[in-house]
């Protein structure tokens, strides 16, 4: 088991035909992914590494029955893939592009919620899950192996360090799922736990989180809930208020966002937290003993 | 990007705000005219900065006579690092009462949500928030007069102005969604007269949206250096300490600020090279920490789709055309490592592979830390 992806799920690529959607989806079917299609307008009826190119979402569902899509478009043009796969029957998609306007991310959010589909990003390295062998994202393949950690990340690289370390250690990853960057994005902490908390597979979790905004605070409230053990690492305690760190949703306005309430709330609800990338697989290690 | 108050001020008016009588002045001589045009006026730094006042960035002047003696006062001053070069002279306002109200984005709730309170004219943050109205508004719905006018009672506005903060709230979500903004504030919105006046303005423009509004001016904020690696590309935030720093992605280049903080060394700079950076921008970015004269520099890389060979490849170009005069301490692990450390240490660079003992290397190599 895992949450959002099963084997055999059927996957689009929207934007297949350029550098990153081909490369990426090549990775994808590499690592096990059932990619069924890709789109790409005017180049229907191509092939790219032999997955079939249709011109339109709505074809490329027709013909494949895929409910599943991950978008590789340029920022600027990712509401309209965003609204054409999800009122082409798309419920589950994965927004990999950066700099995409914060209106434009309420109004896929709020379409999505509408529709009871579900938005991993935008601005994110997608979702993986080793036990079922499939993934819908960016991330290295060979870094990840079967298991029972529950990994939900807002950053890429630095869930890749930690996923890493947790496979050298032994500990295997049940799902690993990159929130994304951006101040408005698809996923809340809460909801990925909520997952978590459902998923059989699943028997502790990382949380990797970082300055900005108050989706750890939240976490934290749900903690109690969530009945199985939680790591937590956040980084940003080095950052100055009022600067943006390389992601968008990174930083401290206004007072709020700061690493030390994101910290002390997640130790009060019970979550283990560490202050160090690699202290946090032994902490795991040792919570699932 | 955020917006100089004048420009704020131009946008609310064109939307129908009220705003006081007033314009940009640059020279003193030009404030003396201000107000022979306008009558006595509060002068006002245009800097990217909260608390003008209390640092001396906004003074009064009655006459024209006195205006450019004031006016000198300000312009050229030095306003919590930014140089005043312009100011805006505003007619000076008989303020009865001080509101504040703002439109802006809640990430958790993931909608918009107005902001209002009684208590005007202090920063929203030193507020308490009791005396905070929020109300969060549905994208697909939108704002009628009716929504601010029910703030308004809740803030014990009389009817008059209740009916003004309905209209006025229903311009600045129109505002809020047309200029793409992250914030729209007018603080204080001023009662005068018993109608509402806009005092003060900030209103900051979501920087991925910036592709619909290119008739905006651009308002440039940051250090030299910092200007100079946007331009690349990356994202770079100029710090006090003096180890410089590159990592791969947003989350890492934080996590190996913390890291050096940890083991007792002083970051100079934030710099995400990108989650897979090629030869080139590597080298680009490396020669800029080169370029701030640090007392070391830390690279630190996880190899996902980023290469190990492609990151030491572009450190020995750096090497090899401009020079790299202080120690230099690089971290490498995952895709073709191997390969990548080869390559650096038979060009006498040394690598690591675990992030804490590359940490303490370089912070031991600064000459800092336990």
């Amino acid at each position: 088991m895992a949450i959002y992806l099963h084997r055999g799920q059927k996957i689009l690529v929207q934007g297949i035909t350029g550098r990153q959607g081909t490369f990426h989806a090549q990775q994808m079917r590499a690592f096990g992914a059932n990619v069924v299609g890709g789109t790409s307008p005017g180049k229907g009826g191509t092939l790219v590494d032999g997955v079939p190119v249709f011109d339109t979402v709505r074809e490329a569902v027709g013909e494949t029955g895929a409910t599943a899509s991950i978008v590789f478009v340029p920022g600027p043009y990712t509401k309209d893939a965003a609204f054409e796969a999800l009122e082409n029957g798309i419920r589950l998609l994965v927004l990999i592009p950066e700099h995409v306007p914060v209106a434009d991310s309420i109004d896929i959010v709020t379409r999505a919620q509408d529709l009871g589909a579900d938005v991993v990003g935008p601005n994110t390295f997608g979702v993986i899950s080793p036990g079922e062998g499939t993934k819908m994202g960016i991330m290295p393949n060979h870094i990840y192996r079967p298991g029972a950690v529950g990994v939900v990340a807002r950053s890429g690289t630095l869930s890749y360090e930690i996923a890493y370390q947790l496979t050298n250690a032994g500990l295997g990853q049940s799902t690993v799922v990159g929130m994304g960057g951006d101040p408005v994005v698809g996923g809340t902490f809460v909801s990925v736990l909520q997952r978590f908390r459902e998923d059989a597979a699943t028997r502790a979790v990382v949380l990797v989180g970082e300055i900005g905004g108050s989706a750890e605070e939240e976490a934290a409230d749900y903690l109690s809930t969530l009945g199985k053990p939680v790591v937590a690492y956040l980084a940003g305690r080095a950052a100055p208020a009022g600067k943006r760190m390389g992601h968008a949703g990174a930083i401290i306005e206004r007072g709020r966002g700061t690493l030390e309430s994101k910290e002390r709330a997640l130790s009060q609800a019970g979550a283990r937290v560490v202050t160090v990338p690699w202290d946090v697989a032994p902490a795991v290690a040792e919570v699932l003993r | 990007m955020k917006l100089y108050e004048y420009l704020a001020k131009q946008i609310l008016a064109e939307a129908g705000v009220p705003i006081p009588p007033g314009r940009v002045v640059d020279t003193p001589e030009d404030a003396a005219a201000a107000v022979r045009e306008i009558g006595p006026v509060a002068l006002k730094a245009q800097v990217l900065v909260g608390g003008r006042g209390k640092a001396g960035g906004i003074k009064f002047a009655e006459t024209a006579d006195e205006a450019p003696q004031v006016a000198k006062q300000i312009l050229g001053m030095d306003l919590k690092g930014y140089r005043v070069d312009r100011l805006y002279a505003e007619g000076k306002l008989a303020i009865e009462r001080e509101i504040y109200v703002s439109v802006t984005t809640d990430r958790s709730r993931r909608c918009p949500l107005v902001m209002a309170s009684a208590h005007g004219g202090v920063e929203i943050e030193d507020v308490e928030d009791r005396h905070i109205v929020r109300r969060h508004v549905d994208p697909r719905v939108g704002v009628l007069p009716y929504f601010g006018k029910e703030m308004a009672y809740a803030l014990d506005l009389t009817a008059g102005l209740a009916r003004e903060f309905g209209d006025l709230v229903e311009k600045l979500y129109h505002i809020y969604r047309q200029y793409d903004a992250e914030l729209v504030e007018i603080n204080p919105l001023a009662v005068v007269d018993d109608h509402l006046v806009a005092a003060d303005a900030r209103l900051n423009v979501d920087d991925s949206a910036l592709f619909r509004h290119r008739a905006l001016p651009v308002v440039e904020e940051g250090t030299p250096t910092e200007h100079k690696v946007s331009e690349i590309g990356l994202a770079f935030v100029e710090l006090d300490g003096d180890i410089a720093i590159m990592a791969n992605g947003a989350g890492m280049a934080m996590a190996t600020l913390d890291t050096i903080q940890h083991f007792g060394g002083r970051p100079a700079n934030f710099l995400d090279a990108g989650g897979g950076a090629s030869v080139e921008p590597t080298a680009q970015a490396l020669a800029v920490l080169v370029g701030m004269h640090p007392k070391a520099i830390f690279v630190n890389i996880f190899g996902g789709i980023t290469r190990c060979d492609d990151v030491a490849k572009a450190i020995i170009q750096v090497k090899n055309t401009d020079g790299i005069p202080v120690p230099l301490v690089v971290r490498l692990t995952g895709t073709n490592e191997k390969e990548g450390v080869a390559l650096l240490e038979h060009e006498g660079i040394s690598a690591y592979s675990e992030m804490d003992k590359a940490a303490q290397q370089v912070v031991a190599l600064a000459g800092e830390g336990r």
